[in-house]
C-alpha cells in the first residue's frame, strides 16, 4: 500500500516507511488483486491448519498406542514375576508366554535353524543365492522382489546365518571415512515400506565402492515389505561389508514385531520356516551394531542421547546380551541376579521361587480376587523392599519388583553389582535406540514411548562437546518433510518412509555428506497418487483417514464418554456445551489434541452453542454395527484393545499356528481383563469365545477373528482410488 | 533472524517437488502434549490455535513466519499490509524472530471481538477476478492470471502461484473459468 493511501485501513503514518510504494495503488486492478491474494492466503493458511490437525490425530494415536504396548509389558513383567501358578497348567501356559525370548548358543541355534534340512523344491522360480554373495546376486533378488518374487526359506536362512557372521565381528559403533567414498549417504526408518527404498536406489544409486549407505535403524513393521527390506539390506551388507552400514532401531527387537507387524508377515510369508526365520532374525538383530561415526564428526543413531550417554561405555557393551530392550527393567531377586534373566532366560528357576506375599495367589478364575490380590503384593512387597534394604523403587513403575526379605549377603551384593552393570548397560542401550529430542534443556523421561528420554539442547551440546563431535544425525520420528532439524542444527532427524500415516501425509528423505560434512537432501514421494493431486485434495484425504481413525478411537470408549458427559448434564438434559464436551472427550482419550478446533469434522449437529451427545455417540456406532452378531459392548472393549490382544493371542500362540484352543483364550482374556480392570463375567468370556469360534471345533482361529475387524476399516477406503489397505494409527 | 514482512525461511536445497509450499514452510511444532501456558478464560480458540500453530517451545511462544497461519486460522482475512502492523503491535522492541503469548492473546482476543479482517464474500471476490478479466470472456488465460497475481497488489512467491494454478487451471482448456473456481473453494471451506 502506498503512503497515505486511503486504501491503509489503519492509517498509522509511522509504520509505513518500510513497506514498498507501489505504482498506481489505486488502480482497479491492484485493488483487486489484493483482494484476491488477501482470500488466497487466509485459504492457504487453513489448510496449513487442517494439515497439523490431522498430524497431531495421527501421532497422538500413535504415541497412545506405544504406551499401551509398554503397559502391557510391564504388566506380563510383573506376572512373571510374582504369579505363582497352581496348577501344572498354568504354569505350562504361563512359562509358553515367556519362552520367545531365548539367546541361543550357538551350537543350538545351528542346530535349530538349520537351513540344509530346508530344500528348495525344484518348482521354485524365484532367485538362488550362493556364498559368498556378490554384486550380482543382490542386483538379482532387487529385480526379484520388483516382480514380486519371494526368497526361498532355506536361502534367507543361509543369508541370516551368513549376515550373523558378519556382524559378529563388527564393533557397537561403527566408523566410516569420507576419504574412501565421496558420498556417505544416511537413510532413515523404512518400515517395510519397500518402493521407498526402491526410490532412494534409484534416484541415489545402488551402493557400490564409490557409494557408502548408512540405514539408521527401524528397517521393519508397519509396512508391508519388511523381510524383503531385511533381505535387500543384508545382502548388500554381504557384498559391500566396507561400503554399507547397518544401525539397530527400536523396531529390531522381536518383541516389538509381536504388535507392529513384522512377526506376522513373516508368519504369512514363510508359513512353517517363519518360525526358525524369525528366531534367526532374532539373533542377528541383537548382532546389529548400535550406532555410527563418521569421520569421528558425525555421530548416527536411531533414537537419540541421554545426559549419561556415554560412548566409552557403549563401545564396551556385550551388545548381543540384548535380545529385547524392552525387558530387563525389573529388579530380580538378588539370589537370582543372572544377566540372562534380563532376557528371561532362567524363566522356570524363577517362576519356582517366587517371593511370595503372606497369602498365596488365589486361582485365576476369579478375576477380582486376582487383580486385587495383584494389588496387595505389590504394596506389600513394596513395604518390605523399603523397610529391610532402602532401595529406592523406581518412581515410574508401581509394579516393580523388589527384593525378598532375605538379607543381602556378601555374595548377593557382589551379585548385584554385576547386576547394577547389567542396568546400566541396559540404560545406554535403551537410551540410544528410544529417545526424542524436545526443545526445552534438560533430560526427562519419555513417558510416551515408554522409554530412553526426551533430552534438551543442553544435552545434545554437551555431548557434541565431550566427543569432539559436530552435529548428530538420528531417525525414529517421523517428519513432514521427511528431516527436520533441531537444538539450533545440532540434531538432524531423517526419516526415509513417505506416506507413513496415509497416502500424501509426508515426504520421505535422505541426506547425503561430502568430505565437508555438510548435508544435503533429497525428499520424495513414494506414490503416484501423491503426485497427481493438488494440495487441497491431498490434505483432505489424510484428513479424511486421520478422522475415521479418530472416531474409531472415540467409539471405542463410548461407555466412558457418556459418564464424562452426564457428569456435566446433571439435570439430564441430553445436551452439553461444546466447550464441555471438549474437555470431557480430553479427559477421557487423553490425546492432547485441540478439540476445539476438530469440533466441526467430527460434530455436525449443534444449537446454540450445545450439542446432544446421546445421539452423537450413536451415529459414531453406526459405522461399526455391521458386526451384527458381536454384542455392541463387547465390540467396544475390543476394538479399544484390538492391538492389546493381537499381541497378547501371538505370544500364547508360540508354535505360529494361528490357532489357539479355547482354554487359553478364555485364560488369556482373563489376564488381559485383569490388567484393563475390564468388567467381565465369565459367561461373557464364553459368549465371546463362542462367537469367535466360527467353524466350532473348539478352537480359535484368531487371525480371522481380527481380520473381521479390518474388513470394516477396509470399506471404508473401497472408494478411494489407491487404497492404502489401512492407515496405520488404527490399524496397530 | 531478521524480521522478515512477507517473505518466509528459505526453501531447504535439493527438493524435488513443488507441491508443499516450501516458500511457505513452518516450523512443526513437536507435538507431544500441551505446550505453553494455559488458555485464558475467554480465548480458548485462539490459545488452541496457536498452541497448535506455533513451535510452542514451552515458553509460549510462536515462530513470527507462522503467526500469520494462525490469525488467519482464526477466521480473519487480513491482506498482508494489515498482517504487517499486527505484528509490529505484538514483536518485542528488539525483534527475536519469536512472538510471545501473552501479547498475541489479547491482541487476537481484541481483533476477533472487533470483527476486524471479515472473510471476502464470494460477490465481492467474483468481482475481483472480473475485473482483471478485462476482455470479460468469464476466463481468465494463464498467462493474465501469473501476470495480475505476481506482478500486482501484494505478489505472489513462484510457490503460491503455482498452488493456486495447479487446482484453479481447467487442464483441458489451460484456462482459469473463476466462477467454478470460486465455487469450487468455497464450498471446501466449509
Amino acid at each position: 500500500m502506498g503512503s497515505g493511501s486511503s486504501a491503509n485501513p489503519n492509517n498509522c503514518p509511522q509504520r509505513l516507511e518500510k513497506r514498498r510504494t507501489l505504482p498506481d495503488a489505486t488502480h482497479p486492478a491492484f485493488k483487486a488483486a489484493v483482494l484476491i491474494q488477501r482470500w488466497y492466503r487466509r485459504y492457504v493458511a487453513r489448510l496449513e491448519m487442517r494439515r497439523r490437525c490431522t498430524w497431531r490425530i495421527f501421532q497422538s494415536i500413535e504415541y497412545s498406542c506405544e504406551q499401551d504396548q509398554i503397559k502391557l509389558h510391564n504388566f506380563f513383567s510383573y506376572l512373571m514375576d510374582h504369579f505363582t501358578p497352581r496348577s501344572s497348567g498354568e504354569r505350562d501356559f504361563i512359562s509358553r508366554m515367556f519362552t520367545e525370548e531365548e539367546n541361543y548358543k550357538e551350537s543350538e541355534l545351528e542346530k535349530f535353524c538349520d537351513y540344509d534340512s530346508v530344500e528348495v523344491p525344484d518348482f521354485y522360480t524365484g532367485p538362488h543365492l550362493s556364498f559368498p554373495l556378490l554384486p550380482d546376486h543382490a542386483a538379482a533378488l532387487l529385480e526379484a522382489f520388483k516382480q514380486k518374487q519371494q526368497l526361498h526359506a532355506h536361502y534367507v536362512l543361509k543369508l541370516l546365518h551368513e549376515t550373523r557372521k558378519h556382524l559378529k565381528q563388527l564393533p557397537n559403533i561403527n566408523h566410516v571415512s569420507t576419504c574412501y567414498s565421496e558420498e556417505v549417504t544416511v537413510c532413515g526408518d523404512l518400515h517395510g515400506q519397500l518402493d521407498d527404498l526402491f526410490l532412494i536406489f534409484y534416484k541415489n544409486g545402488l551402493p557400490s565402492p564409490e557409494k557408502s549407505y548408512v540405514f539408521n535403524g527401524d528397517f521393519v513393521d508397519r509396512g508391508k515389505n519388511s523381510i524383503e527390506i531385511l533381505i535387500i539390506l543384508f545382502a548388500f551388507l554381504l557384498v559391500y561389508p566396507k561400503e554399507v552400514h547397518l544401525n539397530r532401531g527400536n523396531h529390531e527387537d522381536h518383541m516389538v514385531n509381536l504388535r507392529y507387524g513384522f512377526t506376522k508377515e513373516v508368519m504369512q510369508k514363510y508359513k512353517g520356516h517363519g518360525k526358525k526365520i524369525l528366531k534367526m532374525i532374532q539373533n542377528v538383530f541383537c548382532w546389529l551394531p548400535l550406532a555410527t561415526l563418521i569421520d569421528h564428526k558425525v555421530l548416527i543413531l536411531h533414537g537419540g542421547v541421554s545426559d549419561t550417554t556415554d560412548l566409552d561405555l557403549l563401545e564396551n557393551i556385550e551388545r548381543h546380551k540384548f535380545v529385547s530392550v524392552l525387558r530387563g527393567k525389573k529388579k530380580k531377586k538378588p539370589r537370582l541376579i543372572d544377566w540372562r534373566d534380563i532376557n528371561g532366560d532362567s524363566i522356570n528357576s524363577s517362576l519356582t521361587s517366587l517371593s511370595s506375599s503372606s497369602a498365596m495367589a488365589p486361582s485365576m478364575t476369579d478375576r477380582m480376587e486376582f487383580s486385587k490380590w495383584v494389588r496387595k503384593t505389590v504394596q506389600e512387597q513394596l513395604e518390605k523392599c523399603r523397610k529391610l534394604l532402602e532401595i529406592e523403587s523406581d518412581s515410574e513403575d508401581d509394579d516393580i519388583t523388589c527384593a525378598t526379605s532375605v538379607a543381602m549377603s556378601k555374595t548377593e551384593s557382589e551379585l548385584s553389582e554385576s547386576w547394577q552393570t547389567i542396568q546400566e548397560e541396559w540404560k545406554q542401550i535403551i537410551d540410544v535406540l528410544w529417545s526424542d529430542p524436545m526443545p526445552q534443556e534438560g533430560c526427562i523421561v519419555n513417558t510416551v514411548r515408554g522409554g530412553g528420554c526426551y533430552f534438551g539442547p543442553d544435552v545434545t551440546e554437551k555431548l557434541l562437546q565431550k566427543y569432539n563431535l559436530q552435529f548428530l544425525i538420528r531417525s525414529h520420528e517421523c517428519k513432514p518433510e521427511g528431516y527436520e532439524f533441531c537444538h539450533s542444527r545440532k540434531v538432524l532427524t531423517i526419516f526415509s518412509a513417505s506416506n507413513y500415516y496415509e497416502i500424501g501425509s509426508n515426504r520421505g528423505a535422505y541426506v547425503k555428506l561430502g568430505p565437508d560434512l555438510v548435508p544435503h537432501f533429497v525428499q520424495y514421494q513414494a506414490s503416484k497418487i501423491a503426485h497427481t493431486l493438488s494440495m487441497r485434495q491431498r490434505i483432505s484425504r489424510v484428513e479424511e483417514s486421520a478422522f475415521r481413525a479418530l472416531r474409531e478411537k472415540l467409539f471405542a470408549h463410548t461407555s466412558n464418554l457418556i459418564n464424562a458427559f452426564k457428569a456435566y448434564d446433571k439435570d439430564d438434559t441430553g445436551l452439553i456445551t461444546l466447550s464441555n464436551w471438549a474437555t470431557a472427550v480430553e479427559s477421557v482419550l487423553h490425546l492432547g489434541l485441540p478439540w476445539r478446533m476438530l469440533r466441526p469434522q467430527l460434530v455436525h449437529n449443534t444449537t446454540n452453542g450445545m450439542m446432544e451427545y446421546k445421539s452423537w455417540l450413536d451415529d459414531l456406532a453406526i459405522e461399526k454395527r455391521s458386526q451384527e452378531h458381536i454384542q455392541s459392548s463387547m465390540l467396544e472393549i475390543i476394538y479399544r484393545n484390538r492391538s492389546n490382544l493381537e499381541t497378547i493371542f501371538r505370544i500364547i500362540d508360540s508354535d505360529h499356528s494361528g490357532l489357539i484352543s479355547f482354554e487359553e483364550f478364555q485364560q488369556t482374556w482373563k489376564l488381559f481383563s485383569s490388567h484393563m480392570n475390564l468388567e467381565l463375567t465369565d459367561e461373557g468370556i464364553y459368549d465371546l469365545a463362542r462367537t469367535i469360534d466360527f467353524n466350532k471345533d473348539g478352537n480359535i482361529d484368531f487371525n480371522e477373528f481380527l481380520e473381521a475387524f479390518r474388513l470394516i476399516e477396509r470399506s471404508h477406503s473401497e472408494d478411494k482410488t489407491d487404497p492404502k489397505p489401512t492407515p496405520k494409527s488404527s490399524k496397530r | 533472524m531478521a524480521p522478515q514482512l512477507w517473505r518466509r525461511p528459505c526453501p531447504a536445497r535439493g527438493t524435488e517437488l513443488p507441491l508443499w509450499g516450501r516458500g511457505r514452510r513452518l516450523n512443526y511444532p513437536q507435538s507431544r502434549g500441551v505446550r505453553g501456558p494455559p488458555p485464558r478464560p475467554g480465548a480458548p480458540h485462539a490459545a488452541m490455535a496457536t498452541a497448535l500453530g506455533g513451535h510452542g517451545g514451552g515458553e509460549g511462544g510462536s515462530r513470527r513466519g507462522e503467526v500469520g497461519t494462525i490469525i488467519r486460522s482464526l477466521g480473519c482475512c487480513p491482506s498482508e499490509a494489515e498482517l504487517h502492523d499486527l505484528l509490529a503491535e505484538v514483536e518485542e522492541e528488539e525483534p527475536t524472530g519469536y512472538i510471545h503469548l501473552e501479547k498475541f492473546l489479547p491482541m487476537m482476543t481484541k481483533v476477533l471481538m472487533e470483527k476486524r479482517y471479515r472473510p471476502i464474500p464470494e460477490d465481492v471476490l467474483l468481482h475481483a477476478f472480473e475485473v482483471l478479466d478485462q476482455n470479460k470472456n468469464g476466463y481468465l488465460t494463464k498467462q493474465e492470471l501469473i501476470k495480475c497475481m505476481t506482478e500486482e497488489g501484494e505478489p505472489f512467491t513462484q510457490e503460491e502461484m503455482e498452488e493456486m494454478l495447479s487446482a484453479a487451471i481447467d487442464p483441458e482448456t489451460n484456462k482459469i473459468r473463476y466462477k467454478d473456481y470460486i465455487s469450487m473453494m468455497v464450498v471446501d471451506e466449509n
